[in-house]
């Protein structure tokens, strides 16, 4: 398997007049694994993307995909040509039929993969026949998905790909995602669904007004993060628990809840050296914690 | 075949909730010495979750001597001595742990109150036990 990074970004920023859409993004994607990309809307999930895409350029830092600079219009043609992309609004030949249009795509890609078009084809019901113009949102948005995951690329990034899909589209969506994954393709989705990534995603990015606000495997969020409620006999001492690890504290009397990233066992080692009423540890959900860096911000 | 159940909102990694329903179905005998496994693609679409999952828990569980990879064949389930003496050791401990449970639920507990105890502990416990 490959080792380099599939995605790589540096201070990558974009400025559009006076607002900051994109600031100073440093963030690395690992090869042959799933990576959400999760933000509000409007937190610059699209911009980023489109700046991995060449689409836009930076105004200040840079990045490469699969190696390739994004910056260098010479390595963008390079990149499209080994990445699949689909976005919100993905751009399709309104006049040919689903047919037509899957057997056009085909022709530019030798590595095409007649059985995922098949099983596609199949499971998400696509009218052969239908002229792309007439079909709905959700058929629109499977098509266009079925073009890209058919050709077997090194790397799918999509955008909102859940948008306008219904819960069984969701999760034959979500199948297709992990059967890319299965045959070595590395996943990077944006979504502001959190149920979503946290099923199927090894690692989760999240960004907030422009800004990467976390980014950690979900292995790691599930295994070290933890909330801790602790009530003390007496107002206890806040900057004694400001170590390593410890996220975010917030003090109420007596009460305490300390937010930790790792570390719980000294935390609540610190606490126990107090005369504790209680303390409890519990695990905290990719959605506290989504909520939690999107509050702070 | 096991009916496998994995629960995001627990505050333990999938992987390893997938370790244990493997070793639970070794246990009680829902799988038996030489069954195969689903593979890590097939098993990672039906259940919808990373493949690296489904990859990283077969892994560990043939460190553990629990399962034997075979390439292109699949994973088969390989219970020897060892494992059989821990499977005996967990029996034991369950009926244990059930008469503790009872004990504190004839005290008066809640099942979640009992439940977040037992987090609390383990979690202690933790800081003992060497880190992987």
């Amino acid at each position: 398997m490959n080792i380099l990074p599939v995605i790589e970004t540096h201070d990558l920023s974009k400025r559009f007049g006076n607002t900051s859409a994109v600031c100073n993004l440093t963030m690395s994607v690992a090869a042959g694994s799933i990576t959400g990309f999760l933000g509000l809307n409007g937190a610059g999930k699209t911009t980023t993307i489109k700046m991995l895409l060449g689409m836009i350029s930076p105004t200040g830092g840079g990045g490469t995909i699969l190696g390739y600079s994004i910056r260098d219009p010479a390595e963008s043609l390079a990149i499209r040509r080994r990445v699949a992309y689909v976005s919100e609004s993905q751009r399709l030949y309104d006049y040919m039929t689903v047919a037509q249009i899957v057997r056009f795509t085909k022709s530019f890609h030798s590595g095409w993969r007649s059985d995922v078009e098949e099983s596609l084809l199949r499971s998400w019901a696509l009218p052969l026949n239908q002229k792309v113009k007439a079909l709905s949102k959700g058929m629109r948005r499977k098509l266009a998905l079925l073009l890209a995951f058919a050709r077997k690329p090194e790397l799918l990034i999509l955008d909102e790909p859940s948008d306008g899909l219904d819960p069984v589209g969701v999760e034959q969506l979500l199948e297709a995602m992990v059967a890319q994954c299965g045959e070595g393709t590395a996943v990077f989705f944006s979504s502001h669904q959190i149920a979503e990534v946290e099923r199927v995603a090894d690692r989760v990015c999240i960004i907030h007004k422009g800004q990467l606000v976390m980014n950690a495997s979900l292995d790691d969020l599930r295994e070290s993060y933890r909330q801790i409620d602790i009530v003390f006999g007496a107002a206890p001492n806040e900057a004694e628990f400001q170590i390593p690890g410890v996220e975010r504290i917030q003090a109420q009397g007596c009460q305490m809840r300390v937010l930790v990233s790792g570390n719980a066992e000294q935390v609540v080692a610190r606490a126990r050296m107090h005369d504790v009423n209680s303390i409890e540890v519990a695990p905290i959900g990719l959605r506290e914690m989504f909520l939690d860096r999107v509050k702070e911000n | 075949m096991i009916f496998f159940k994995l629960n995001t909102a627990l505050g333990q990694p999938l992987y390893l909730q997938l370790m244990q329903q493997i070793r639970h179905a070794a246990e009680n005998g829902v799988m038996q010495d030489g069954d195969q496994l689903p593979g890590i693609r097939t098993l990672a679409e039906e259940l919808v979750v990373s493949p690296n999952t489904v990859a990283k828990a077969y892994s560990e569980l043939e460190h553990e001597g629990l399962l034997e990879l075979r390439q292109g064949s699949g994973a088969f389930l390989s219970i020897n001595r060892r494992s059989r003496a821990i499977a005996d050791r967990v029996q034991a401990a369950r009926r244990k742990a059930e008469c503790l449970v009872e004990d504190l639920r004839a005290g008066g507990l809640q099942d979640d109150q009992i439940w977040r105890l037992f987090e609390t502990v383990l979690f202690r416990g933790a800081e003992i036990s060497a880190k992987r």
